[in-house]
């Protein structure tokens, strides 16, 4: 099942294959393709420098290598804050339970919809296509949550956006793209749809359960804004929230022009920070993508397979 | 499995409805367990908050409820409409959501066809690890359709003389082009919605003129100063703008796609 990797191929000969107006358009490919790259590249090397730097010096030289301007302060600032910790722990604990509540009901509700032979499927399927473009909108939701008695709960995070419908549709794709002789075998052998499922197509696509998972993952970590609306109590509060109320506390607040030097103070510390919160709440995501990789290329890039 | 069902019209709707009837007592596993956590949750949490677009058309009272409060008609739209405010959250919404679309939308699919002409798999490895990294995600989508289509036929292509350009034109785009057009279609119907958290996020009593959307008025209106109905009636004219910018812009495509759309 598993598609073999294309053989290593010969690079220089491959490139040499290409006639001479070709290997102009891809030599252009390449430095567009080297732009892009610096895009992404040099801002975040930016705020990695900078979040060691001092910030009179940042802004005075911009970024330098004289170490004696280089300052761990701002991250000893933001890590000796009690609350950062707490909102690690919250922000990972969500985005952990949101992301196996979410695949899981992703994932089941796609089977039935991958079939052709499923009942009621175009009701089915007008009703969450529906959600796609239209909703309540964010007070009838609030209220409703309110109503439901979910205010300050971990379940308001977890269940309002659980299912996707999107990542449904990708999810049933995927399905449709695995070849239909295995269902066949299964079914002449009696096994039952829990079987199918789980035994044998779930095992073969692992590459778009791996590409939903971090996509659920990744969307839950960085989000604050249910957050914001619905979770009262500090100690509730996921990382995201937390960092920016930091942030906002050190921002300059305006009518404070009586006040100058302590204005300037706070701008100071809040363009201390500002770099430092960004690394420390990239960090995990930063750390978990190497690994997700490893099934983009083994599955999604060699592609589903056909039937 | 695959045995085709016989044409509804020729079948009894007796005969129907018992067939329906057997495959459910057959099948009841892709019902209630498949398919149930899905839909309870889509009624709960979708489409019961539809009923509450009611509030837009009242003089919504949290303490008289849904049920006890005044109907007002569409006051708050005329209120929204004729604020002086309305134009400039209007044109903020559509400046940051248009400037997006017309950079967020193209740079996947050009990178998607840059990626795919890079001869070594280990760096294409190492290049797509980085390009990921922040937002680049939805081009997996582009880059899965490309490698799928072009292996055989671009060969193919190669031996019949074709160059880069030409390749491109006949093989590589004909393999995206209905996942860029629906991509596309499904931007435009989400172009109200543009985010609400990077613009909050990033706003400060300086930059609001410029940074004020519909979506952080509704959530100033609504959940700060508890203007309930004023808050849902300013989100739905949102909402509304969407559906019609869709359903054009489905129109539009699929004319122009042998109609093809969603």
């Amino acid at each position: 099942m598993s598609v073999a990797n294309v053989p290593a191929r010969k690079k220089k000969s491959e490139f040499a294959k290409y006639p001479t107006g070709d290997k102009t358009i891809l030599i252009i490919a390449y430095i567009i393709l080297g732009i892009f790259l610096a895009a992404i590249i040099i801002p975040v090397l930016y705020i990695i420098l900078a979040s060691f730097i001092d910030p009179i010096t940042l802004q005075n030289k911009g970024v330098t290598f004289d170490f004696s301007k280089w300052t761990t302060t701002a991250y000893t600032r933001v890590l000796g804050n009690a609350q950062i910790w707490v909102g690690f722990k919250n922000a990972l604990i969500y985005s952990v339970l949101f992301t196996i509540i979410s695949v899981i009901v992703t994932l089941l509700a796609a089977y039935p919809m991958s079939r052709s032979d499923f009942r009621f499927k175009g009701f089915f399927n007008t009703i969450y296509v529906i959600t796609m473009f239209f909703g309540g909108g964010l007070i009838p939701t609030y209220l409703l949550i309110s109503d439901l008695g979910m205010l300050n709960t971990i379940w308001a995070i977890l269940l309002p956006g659980a299912f996707s419908v999107w990542n449904m549709i990708i999810a049933r794709t995927y399905y449709q793209g695995v070849p239909r002789d295995l269902e066949e075998a299964a079914s002449i052998d009696g096994a039952s749809e829990m079987v199918y499922f789980f035994k044998i197509l779930l095992p073969v696509c692992t590459p778009i359960i791996a590409t939903i998972c971090m996509w659920q993952f990744v969307g839950m970590w960085n989000s604050y804004f249910d957050a914001m609306i619905y979770l009262n109590d500090v100690s509730k509060q996921p990382l995201q929230l937390v960092l920016r109320g930091i942030l906002i506390q050190s921002q300059p607040e305006p009518g404070m022009v009586s006040d100058m030097q302590s204005t300037a103070a706070r701008a100071q510390l809040a363009e201390l920070l500002k770099y430092a919160t960004i690394i420390i709440s990239s960090l995990p995501l930063l750390i978990m993508y190497p690994f997700f990789q490893r099934y983009f290329d083994s599955g999604i890039m060699a592609g589903a397979v056909k039937g | 499995m695959n045995k085709p069902l016989p044409a509804k019209a020729k079948v009894p709707l007796k005969q129907r409805r018992h067939n329906t009837l057997v495959y459910l007592r057959q099948h009841w596993q892709l019902y209630l367990i498949f398919m149930l956590p899905a839909f309870v949750l889509t009624i709960i949490f979708r489409y019961i908050p539809m009923g509450g677009v009611a509030i837009a058309f009242m003089d919504y009272n949290p303490f008289r409820g849904l049920w006890h409060s005044e109907w007002v008609g569409l006051a708050h739209f005329k209120r929204f409409l004729s604020s002086p405010d309305f134009m400039t959250y209007l044109m903020n919404t559509l400046k940051l959501s248009v400037f997006g679309l017309l950079w967020g939308f193209p740079a996947p699919i050009l990178l998607a066809f840059l990626l795919n002409r890079i001869l070594s798999s280990k760096i294409k490895q190492k290049v797509q690890l980085v390009l990921y990294m922040p937002n680049f995600i939805s081009s997996i989508i582009y880059t899965a359709a490309l490698s799928n289509a072009s292996k055989d036929l671009k060969e193919a292509a190669v031996i019949d003389g074709a160059n880069l350009i030409q390749q491109i034109k006949t093989v590589e785009w004909p393999a995206i082009k209905d996942t860029v057009l629906i991509q596309f279609i499904m931007a435009v119907g989400n172009i109200m919605s543009v985010g609400f958290e990077k613009a909050y996020a990033l706003q400060t009593d300086l930059n609001m003129g410029a940074s004020e959307i519909i979506s952080t008025y509704v959530y100033k209106k609504g959940l700060l100063d508890g203007d309930y109905g004023f808050s849902t009636a300013v989100g739905l004219f949102n909402t509304v703008i969407n559906i019609v910018l869709l359903i054009s812009m489905n129109t539009i495509v699929k004319k122009m796609n042998e109609g093809k759309g969603i």
